[in-house]
């Protein structure tokens, strides 16, 4: 199945670009967790109108990427099929927003319009934040930044037991429609005979072998946390560039950079 | 329902995340340490599970439309309302991060409006109290068992997606984002997911029917002493739950459910419908200008030693302006130059290598 594969090479890729070597890639990753959160605030707290002020964040994301090694167009071709819902959120914005807030000569800019723009900046500019924070963090960093969140040990075993997992169910559940469509031609998805049995079946399966797992995590002296082997140490350096993004993104809010700037241009 | 991070103000996000981590920490908190530690893998095999089980596409019989599983509920009946809202959150967490499914700032709404009510309160009000209840009991312990199965799957899914969506709209106009009215919004979003409620439910009890005939053990709450076999075929459940989509659905379509998500569909769809009750909106109600905004604004009035940029005419009043706009376009010029830098410099360095 299509969605099946796509979503497994996906995992397999942001895999990959996690383990490149980079200044980005270096830092710790509690500080790109807390500047990315900051950051997405920031972005989301601009007021609706303020499209143009709001463009100088665009250059978080765009340093970043360029620092990490990681072109910008992976990032809009990765996501490529959740853009046009996040960007769709403000369509409906110029039909029933019609106040004229700029005149350029004959051109007027309506309030709507206005706030669709800055809606759709809004959403891709935390998209591409988010994209930055996890192309650039293995996983398992993740989990130790967000223990030292004091984020509760259980949820965060949790979440990389379960991320670990689910190439596995992935890779099940696709041989499993696989086989099911190659038997049920011209079906567009699982006949509702089959509605329980099909997930049921791989369900049990699954039980058992969590069981097993179990088992073996205990031979092996789980007592229910993991402890991470590579956590990189926090340095005054990653104290320092976290600081300075959250001033810079606190600056950017307050001033209209680009209105500053153009204000030297037209006159 | 997966909310992005455009439509969520700062402060309705952080209280949506305050909400939502006082429930994972009380879930953690009541689960107990050692049983936690044993439950661990099963908890991650059924959350990879659910998640690769939402992919599925199960085909409604009698319209071209597909339907998908509902976690929570499903989650909450094999594991217990503590760990399923657990397993929801991770599943969550890795539909965000991984897939952008939901933004990074809107996740703790999301882990409430989805998981939340899925786990408690379906469980608590529904599985719950049917599991253990004597109704039915005159047909037989295995056909009781499931005509409850299904009862609890698929009222359980109509009522946490009624929640959800709901909350989905309270928080969206909270925040104020769309320019939708709140009504209107609500009357988009409740009957779109009644729809969706009934089918996920649905295919949820299909699964969990499974579960009860092969190992009834696994599920939480059910009676498994004596084992009387009197078979209720899939035809007579079938019966007994259009029965219930009677009287939940009214009467509603299950065409509906043929847009695949209902938020992005209201969203887009009912632009015609809203702008007729819409156009004398008043401004004053709207935007996320809080106390920043106005530092922001008076900040600016210091700033403006540039009194005279715009064109003439132009009118400047909501902080859009020409130089604004001059000014984006260097930025964006210089994010471009950035752009094209950084692939020279990468180019150089791969030719370095070779």
């Amino acid at each position: 199945m299509d969605k099946l594969s796509k979503a497994r090479s996906e995992l397999r890729e942001m895999d990959a670009l996690a383990a490149g070597n980079s200044p980005v890639h270096r830092l710790h990753p509690l500080c790109k967790l807390l500047v990315t959160v900051a950051y997405i605030a920031t972005v989301v707290s601009f007021p609706k109108y303020r499209f143009s002020a709001l463009a100088v964040m665009v250059l978080y994301p765009v340093l970043m990427f360029q620092a990490a090694g990681i072109p910008v167009g992976l990032c809009f071709y990765r996501l490529r099929f959740v853009l046009p819902l996040v960007c769709a959120v403000g369509l409906a914005n110029p039909f029933l927003d019609r106040t004229v807030v700029l005149r350029l000569g004959a051109l007027t800019v309506t309030g709507g319009v206005a706030s669709m723009v800055t809606l759709m900046m809004k959403g891709v500019f935390s998209l591409m934040a988010s994209f930055l924070l996890i192309a650039a963090t293995p996983m398992d960093s993740l989990c130790a930044a967000l223990r030292k969140l004091r984020v509760p040990g259980v949820l965060v075993t949790l979440l990389l037991l379960t991320y670990r997992y689910i190439g596995v169910m992935l890779e099940q559940v696709a041989v499993m429609t696989e086989a099911y469509k190659l038997r049920a031609p011209g079906q567009k998805g699982i006949h509702i005979s089959a509605w329980g049995s099909f997930l049921g079946q791989l369900l049990l399966r699954s039980m058992d072998r969590a069981e097993e797992l179990y088992g073996s995590m205990r031979l092996r002296g789980f007592r229910g946390e993991f402890h991470y082997a590579r956590v990189p140490k926090c340095r005054a350096s990653g104290v320092l560039w976290t600081v300075g993004c959250a001033a810079a993104f606190l600056l950017a809010r307050l001033v209209d950079i680009p209105a500053l700037l153009g204000g030297l241009l037209v006159r | 329902m997966h909310m992005a991070d455009a439509l969520l103000a700062p402060a309705v996000a952080a209280t949506m995340y305050a909400a939502s981590a006082a429930t994972v920490g009380v879930s953690v908190k009541t689960l107990k340490k050692d049983e936690t530690a044993a439950k661990l893998p099963t908890m991650a095999v059924a959350s990879a599970l659910v998640f690769a089980g939402q992919m599925i596409n199960y085909t409604i019989p009698g319209t071209g439309s597909s339907g998908h599983l509902c976690g929570g509920m499903m989650l909450s009946a094999l594991l217990g309302p503590q760990a399923g809202f657990l397993s929801m959150v991770v599943i969550l967490t890795i539909q965000c991060l991984f897939f952008a499914d939901g933004g990074l700032l809107a996740l703790g709404a999301n882990c409430w409006n989805m998981a939340f009510y899925g786990c408690f309160v379906g469980y608590y009000l529904l599985w719950k109290p049917l599991m253990r209840s004597r109704l039915f009991a005159g047909m037989g312990t295995k056909a009781a068992g499931r005509i409850r199965i299904v009862l609890a799957s698929v009222l359980g899914c109509v009522l946490t997606l009624q929640l959800g969506a709901f909350s989905v709209v309270l928080e969206t106009s909270l925040s104020g984002v769309t320019e939708l009215p709140f009504g209107a919004f609500a009357g988009i979003m409740q009957p779109i997911h009644l729809a969706i409620g009934l089918v996920e439910g649905l295919i949820t009890s299909a699964v969990l029917l499974f579960v009860y005939e092969t190992r009834p053990a696994l599920l939480m709450d059910v009676n498994t002493g004596d084992t009387v076999t009197n078979r209720c075929s899939l035809k007579t459940t079938l019966i007994i739950l259009t029965v219930v989509v009677a009287v939940v659905g009214g009467g509603l379509s299950l065409l509906a459910s043929s847009n695949p998500d209902g938020l992005e569909w209201s969203l887009f769809g009912n632009a015609e419908a809203g702008y007729s009750e819409n156009m004398g909106l008043d401004e004053e109600n709207y935007g996320v200008s809080g106390g920043a905004a106005e530092v922001a604004g008076s900040l600016q009035d210091k700033t403006a030693f540039l009194p005279d940029y715009a064109f003439a005419g132009s009118d400047s009043a909501a902080g859009t302006t020409v130089s604004g706009l001059v000014g984006s376009a260097i930025v964006a010029g210089a994010a471009v130059l950035v752009c094209m830098a950084g692939g020279f410099f990468r180019k150089k360095k791969a030719d370095a290598k070779m």
